[in-house]
């Protein structure tokens, strides 16, 4: 009988389990119709509706999308390669190179996990422009690149590796430099893949701070392109924004759904986005 | 020797991180502080002390206090529905059924869009008339909502997706936490003849409770710092019906310039931040042992 039992409070949780994962799903599925289906049906759903590509050309060439995707590509690839290395060399320093008061120091760094850029925007932006970097791609990835968040996160990984490993390497004549590049970064090497993959998701996903900076299809990134042509379509033509929509997502959702297992370890590993 | 050697390439490695963080975290606070007691400099007139003008002025300012109750609503209401539904679809999604891994992917591809894109893509289901909700309402004759239009719903609209987009993501962490306790623990609760809430309450919630904690205080960061749908669904309106903090930041910044009362309103964001810090450090930490 409790087997019986069992079973059937299985069905029911497997049941439950289904619903709400199709709600879930359900607002993005029915975007994507809108998106590949003729205007006229952008409200009226109909399994025999024709099918086309038209939004999607429509948009690609009403708004400049391939420089928006150019300027967020480099925006991506500016603070990864920039976090790494500065983050890299700090989280370094604390393990190998401890002196008096660096415990304070880094206290002082973690601060920055609490109070991230964007709380600051009004005087980020005045020293951007007294820096005279307004509107440019450095200028959006600027307060980014030394990330508080990954210097903790190298600094427990390279703390986790053993002592004899490094003095091997000393012993066979590594400088610093070698010691680092090849006893620490490999051995890390999961700890880069999970926070790149976070970090990358969550600069391609950024906009106040792009939106404040930028002021140009020179330097707009893709969630800020977006929005502007969002808005100047707005209540016009849902498909057009629908396809727009899923063209700027495109490029990490079908990431996500190639890595899907990375994706979901990366951020458990990583915790904050 | 030895020991200023240490030092030298200490500050080496250092410098770079030490100067941004400085540039763009500690030099901006300070600079709140010192230009919260001033004017903002207009036109010929350059800034000028005004003491704690800004404050009063703030404390006057009824936006201001809209923006505060908003975003504790928000925060209320976000926070705990969002982690609900996330616990429940952890506890689904590690339940073994079938199908599972296309459950997860349904619950956390909201995580992976920027918000903008969600906004955009939920900003036509809340249209009115022909949007998919109103037109679905509409079925039972009660139709004609204008939900981001109205002052009763804007603010509810405006949860609904932060929790459509948060709860995945929270899911992962309950995930990992489920995944680390042990099977025989169950099985022997299982034994002495515990049903599934009990269980649930007397085993998993309590050895959840380190995730728990990271996860809240993750969320709350999160409930002042993400405006991306309010800027890009309803700018603050109607009447400042959907006004968050940081956005009235914002907008006292960039579309009024007048970045003296805008730093007095950052003020408060950073007594906010450093509040949910020290919970964390003071607190927390003292509380639940993490991993």
């Amino acid at each position: 009988m409790s087997a019986q039992r069992k079973n059937s409070s299985e069905i029911v949780v497997t049941a439950g389990g289904w619903l709400l994962a199709l709600i879930w799903i359900l607002p993005l599925l029915y975007a994507f119709w809108t998106a590949f289906h003729p205007p006229a049906y952008a409200a009226r759903f109909d399994l025999l509706a024709p099918w086309t590509l038209e939004n999607f050309e429509r948009v690609w060439t009403a708004a400049p999308f391939p420089r928006y995707f150019l300027n967020t590509f480099l925006l991506v690839t500016l603070i990864l390669v920039c976090q790494f290395v500065i983050c890299t060399m700090a989280a370094y320093a604390f393990v190998c190179f401890p002196f008096r008061g660096s415990e304070l120091l880094f206290m002082f760094v973690l601060l920055q996990l609490m109070i991230m850029p964007e709380a600051l925007l009004v005087e980020n932006y005045k020293t951007l422009g007294q820096l005279g970097l307004l509107d440019t791609i450095a200028a959006m990835g600027l307060p980014y690149l030394a990330s508080a968040f990954g210097i903790f996160l190298f600094r427990q990984t390279f703390k986790s590796i053993p002592k004899e490993l490094e003095e091997a390497a000393r012993l066979e004549g590594a400088n610093l430099v070698q010691v680092l590049l090849r006893v620490f970064v490999p051995v890390a090497k999961p700890i880069y893949i999970a926070y790149g993959l976070v970090t990358v998701s969550y600069h391609w996903n950024n906009f106040l701070w792009p939106l404040v900076v930028t002021n140009s299809v020179e330097t707009r990134p893709i969630t800020v392109g977006l929005q502007i042509f969002a808005t100047v379509e707005q209540g016009v033509d849902w498909s057009l924004i629908t396809a727009a929509t899923i063209i700027s997502v495109a490029p990490l959702l079908i990431a996500f759904l190639l890595f899907q297992r990375q994706f979901v370890q990366s951020f458990m590993r990583a915790g904050i986005r | 020797m030895r020991g200023s050697r240490t030092v030298l390439y200490s500050s080496l490695l250092l410098l770079p991180a030490a100067v941004l963080l400085w540039v763009f975290t500690y030099q901006p606070i300070l600079t709140t502080m010192f230009n919260s007691l001033y004017s903002t400099p207009r036109g010929r007139r350059p800034a000028h002390f005004v003491g704690l003008d800004n404050y009063e002025a703030m404390i006057a300012d009824p936006v201001f206090w809209k923006a505060i109750t908003n975003n504790v609503i928000y925060a209320l209401t976000t926070i705990p529905l969002s982690m609900l539904l996330a616990l429940a679809m952890a506890l689904i999604v590690n339940a073994n059924l079938r199908g599972k891994g296309l459950m997860r992917m349904a619950f956390f591809t909201p995580t992976v869009l920027p918000m903008v894109a969600v906004a955009n893509i939920w900003l036509f289901f809340y249209a009115p008339d022909y949007g998919l909700i109103d037109k679905f309402l509409g079925l039972f004759g009660m139709g004609g909502n204008n939900f981001l239009g109205s002052v009763e719903t804007a603010l509810p609209a405006i949860i609904v997706i932060t929790i459509w987009k948060e709860a995945g993501f929270f899911m992962i962490f309950y995930l990992a936490g489920l995944q680390q306790i042990s099977p025989t623990l169950l099985e022997a609760a299982r034994l002495e003849g515990a049903g599934f809430w009990q269980i649930l309450r007397r085993v998993i919630l309590p050895l959840l409770m380190p995730t728990t904690l990271f996860i809240s205080i993750n969320a709350v960061i999160g409930a002042f710092r993400l405006v991306d749908h309010v800027v890009a669904m309803t700018k603050g309106g109607p009447d400042n019906a959907t006004t968050l903090l940081l956005f009235y930041i914002y907008q006292t910044g960039f579309a009024f310039w007048d970045t003296s009362y805008a730093a007095a309103l950052t003020m408060v964001l950073l007594a906010i931040l450093a509040a949910i810090a020290l919970f964390q450090f003071g607190y927390a930490d003292k509380r639940v042992h993490y991993r």
